[in-house]
């Protein structure tokens, strides 16, 4: 047999091993019995069994999300491949390279209803980047490589490919990746030198600049990090990240004002507002960082850095827009800033810095702390201290207050250590998510910061994490609610907490028994250093149940549909919320 | 032009032939809320796999970018042009259209045809189905001028464009 002769299921093998896969994250199922055979005859890919197909889906974000890598998925059809769909569309909002690939029925029985038959292509096709039906085993080594370069290149995204089982027990020719007929998806990495030349004219004129930048930094590679902290750093900048550009620069740099957005800090949103220069780099203008979009930062000019053209005044008109990858642009940018010998209006930026020191001053993520109850913030605050100074933590989150909260209060030093789902708010996302970071980084301490009501939603993985002795820290602040809901609720439903409320919890400290990890509980703020030491010192994977306050909020909020400089700063400033219960305010979106 | 003004947009979309290449583009439309007024898609290319899809939209400036943008975005797609943009352009669309009647009514039919330029494809004693073609706005006219005389049935391609001069997608 020549040595390119193989069987479909043999031949997925070595394209994912030619692509430098080495973990994947799948369930076996009737379609995919051949793929898993010819894992089982090889020791080069490892794989991981998860609980849940969506668990793997999630999995695969977190090992791409923390090692830059595209994560790799293997399901069955029909419910295997349906299981996926929210990670899919998780992974396509924030635009995570994951190759997902799915069972399905033999060619023959596709469109008969047949047993475990989904129409997957069908189903993905909104919620992916891109997605292949294999129809032909000659065609499978081409298409997997394809699936790669696509996932990875341009906007990175979620791709699936659908292997009918006919067609992975087939024999055929493979192909490696070289061979592989590159299509004419070759996404424009460089940005056009004009449009650079322009934005940096514009900012070196700049009297209140701004950068906002955002996932599409961390996207870019550390490089596009280091390029963005020098350029901010060189012209001192003010900066504010997203949600999901958290690490793109240090949080320690005197220049970044934390995040911006609905939660963000007071002097994020105010700068927004107030600036007259905006440089937004990998970010696109979601509703949740522009509030009223009428009354978005009203006076600037935008230079907007984005590749996707379609990020390009899709919210919000673009000045200066330039498209390509963000490293490549800023590498120009600062090229051509310093061939100008350019340099920023210093009277300007100190009497911009002054005032943005004013709205510093207010610390607006300050709480009114408790002896007698743990505060949510309080418990991430002490998180974060005991974190400081260690270069190995890996954060994820779940979705609502908590999620918020670690935003606010971890600080991130360096790109791809924090983990969350942004665009689609992705309940039950963070713990496999900390499960394919640790996965990815077997020996750094992977926490995955929790609401009791968001981890009930892929509980189911903490068998894997006993199966792989994941030793994964999930830090729970439990409240008993719903606790985004619930501030919604009381912010704009009168009170009326309609099933927010979580009854019949489990034991947390009990369930991390039955999954053969540690189980900790604290109530006590003075007792909670000790318990915090504890969990990080321990060598085996552990739930932490945080009970805090109930009745907290996150603040500062910016009510949905409402402008940046209508900030509710804490429970004090009814006022400013009263004055934004408008129509849109209203709508939980 | 003001940004809030609509207006009618053809777009000439040329993407490679493969299964679910339409789908893309339609779920495209719906999943994001934009209109088509018409469609028309088949292979020009046939050692090149690659087909031609031409859509006719409306929209302000910004959704028209945007939704060239998107089109762009999509792996299979090769080349997105407005040519209602670009310059000028030939749109052509073809309709077969029946009309059964008989008497004066069925000799007057046949009068407007000949007026039209529609030529009749098949006839019987009491129908005729003619074959006419030119912009969208002259078929309607056609077909609203047919339907006292007996207007049955009615098949539109949809709008094909071009752009003119010597320059391809």
């Amino acid at each position: 047999m020549a040595k390119d002769r193989m069987t479909g299921s043999e031949m997925i093998v070595k394209a994912l091993i030619d692509q430098g896969v080495d973990v994947i994250f799948g369930y076996p199922g009737g379609a995919v019995l051949p793929i898993y055979d010819a894992i089982f005859q090889q020791n080069h890919l490892r794989h991981i069994l998860v609980r849940q197909e969506g668990g793997a889906v999630h999995a695969a974000e977190g090992y791409a999300r923390s090692t830059g890598k595209v994560g790799v998925v293997l399901v069955t059809s029909g419910p295997g491949a349906t299981n996926c769909v929210t990670g899919l569309t998780d992974a396509l909002m924030d635009s995570i390279p994951i190759v997902c690939l799915t069972g399905q029925v033999p060619t023959h029985l596709i469109g008969n209803d047949a047993f475990q038959e989904a129409d997957t292509v069908g189903i993905t096709r909104p919620c992916t980047k891109h997605n292949y039906l294999v129809k032909d085993v000659n065609d499978l080594a081409r298409t997997l490589h394809e699936a790669f370069h696509v996932a990875k290149s341009g906007r990175p995204g979620p791709v699936v490919v659908d292997l009918p089982k006919d067609v992975v027990t087939t024999e055929g020719t493979y192909i490696p990746p070289a061979r592989a007929r590159h299509r004419s998806y070759n996404p424009q990495v460089k940005g056009d030198i004009g449009r650079i030349e322009e934005a940096v004219a514009l900012l070196a004129k700049a009297k209140r600049p701004l950068v906002y930048a955002g996932g599409g930094v961390i996207n870019a590679g550390p490089a596009a990090s280091q390029l963005l902290s020098s350029f901010v750093e060189m012209t001192n900048f003010p900066t504010t990240l997203t949600l999901m550009g958290l690490g793109a620069v240090p949080a320690s740099s005197k220049n970044f004002l934390g995040m911006v957005g609905m939660h963000g800090s007071l002097e994020a949103n105010m700068c927004m507002h107030d600036c007259d220069v905006m440089l937004c780099v990998g970010a696109r203008f979601d509703d949740r960082v522009t509030g009223r979009i009428d009354a978005f930062s009203p006076n600037s000019k935008k230079i907007h850095i984005d590749i996707d053209a379609s990020s390009i005044n899709k919210n919000v008109p673009a000045d200066v827009p330039i498209i390509g990858d963000c490293a490549y642009i800023l590498e120009d940018l600062l090229k051509v800033w310093k061939a100008r010998q350019a340099k920023p209006d210093g009277k300007a930026l100190a009497a911009w810095w002054d005032k943005i020191e004013t709205w510093r001053g207010r610390k607006s993520f300050a709480y009114k702390n408790s002896s007698e109850i743990i505060k949510p913030q309080y418990a991430l605050d002490r998180l974060n201290a005991k974190l400081k100074g260690r270069d190995d933590v890996y954060i994820t989150t779940e979705v609502g207050q908590h999620q918020m909260w670690a935003a606010q209060f971890i600080d991130f030093e360096k790109p791809n250590h924090w983990m969350t789902s942004g665009g689609l708010g992705t309940m039950g996302y963070g713990l496999p998510a900390a499960m394919g970071a640790q996965v990815a980084h077997p020996d750094a301490l992977c926490i995955d910061v929790a609401g009791e009501a968001s981890i009930m939603m892929n509980i189911q993985e903490m068998s894997t994490i006993a199966q792989y002795r994941l030793p994964v820290k999930v830090f729970i602040l439990n409240n008993r609610w719903m606790g985004m809901v619930r501030q919604w609720q009381e912010f704009f439903f009168g009170g009326r907490y309609s099933e927010s409320y979580m009854d019949s919890l489990p034991d947390f400290v009990k369930l991390a028994e039955a999954f053969g990890a540690v189980g900790l509980r604290v109530s006590d703020p003075a007792k909670l250093d000790d318990v915090i030491d504890e969990m990080i010192a321990t060598p085996n994977a552990v739930i932490v149940d945080v009970e805090v306050d109930p009745a907290e909020n996150v603040y500062p909020m910016i009510p949905a549909g409402a402008a940046h400089n209508q900030i509710t700063m804490s429970p004090d400033d009814e006022a400013v919320l009263d004055a934004d219960r408008r129509e849109e305010g209203m709508v939980l979106v | 032009m003001n940004n809030n003004d609509i207006r009618k947009a053809t777009i000439a979309v040329l993407v490679d032939n493969e299964p679910g290449v339409l789908a893309r583009v339609i779920g495209l439309f719906s999943g994001r809320g934009y209109n088509i007024d018409s469609l028309t898609v088949s292979e020009v290319d046939s050692a090149a796999h690659y087909s031609r899809i031409t859509v006719v939209t409306r929209g302000t400036e910004m959704i028209i970018t945007q939704i060239k943008a998107q089109l762009g975005r999509l792996v299979p797609v090769h080349k997105v042009s407005d040519l209602s943009a670009e310059g000028p352009h030939v749109e052509r669309e073809l309709a077969l259209v029946k009309v059964a009647s008989t008497g004066e009514k069925r000799v007057e039919a046949l009068r407007i045809a000949d007026i039209f330029r529609a030529r009749a494809v098949d006839s019987t004693i009491d129908s005729f189905v003619f074959e006419i073609t030119g912009s969208s706005e002259k078929l309607s006219a056609f077909i609203d001028l047919m339907r006292p005389l007996g207007l049955a049935d009615v098949s539109r391609t949809g709008v094909v464009a071009i752009s003119r001069g010597p320059k391809a997608i």
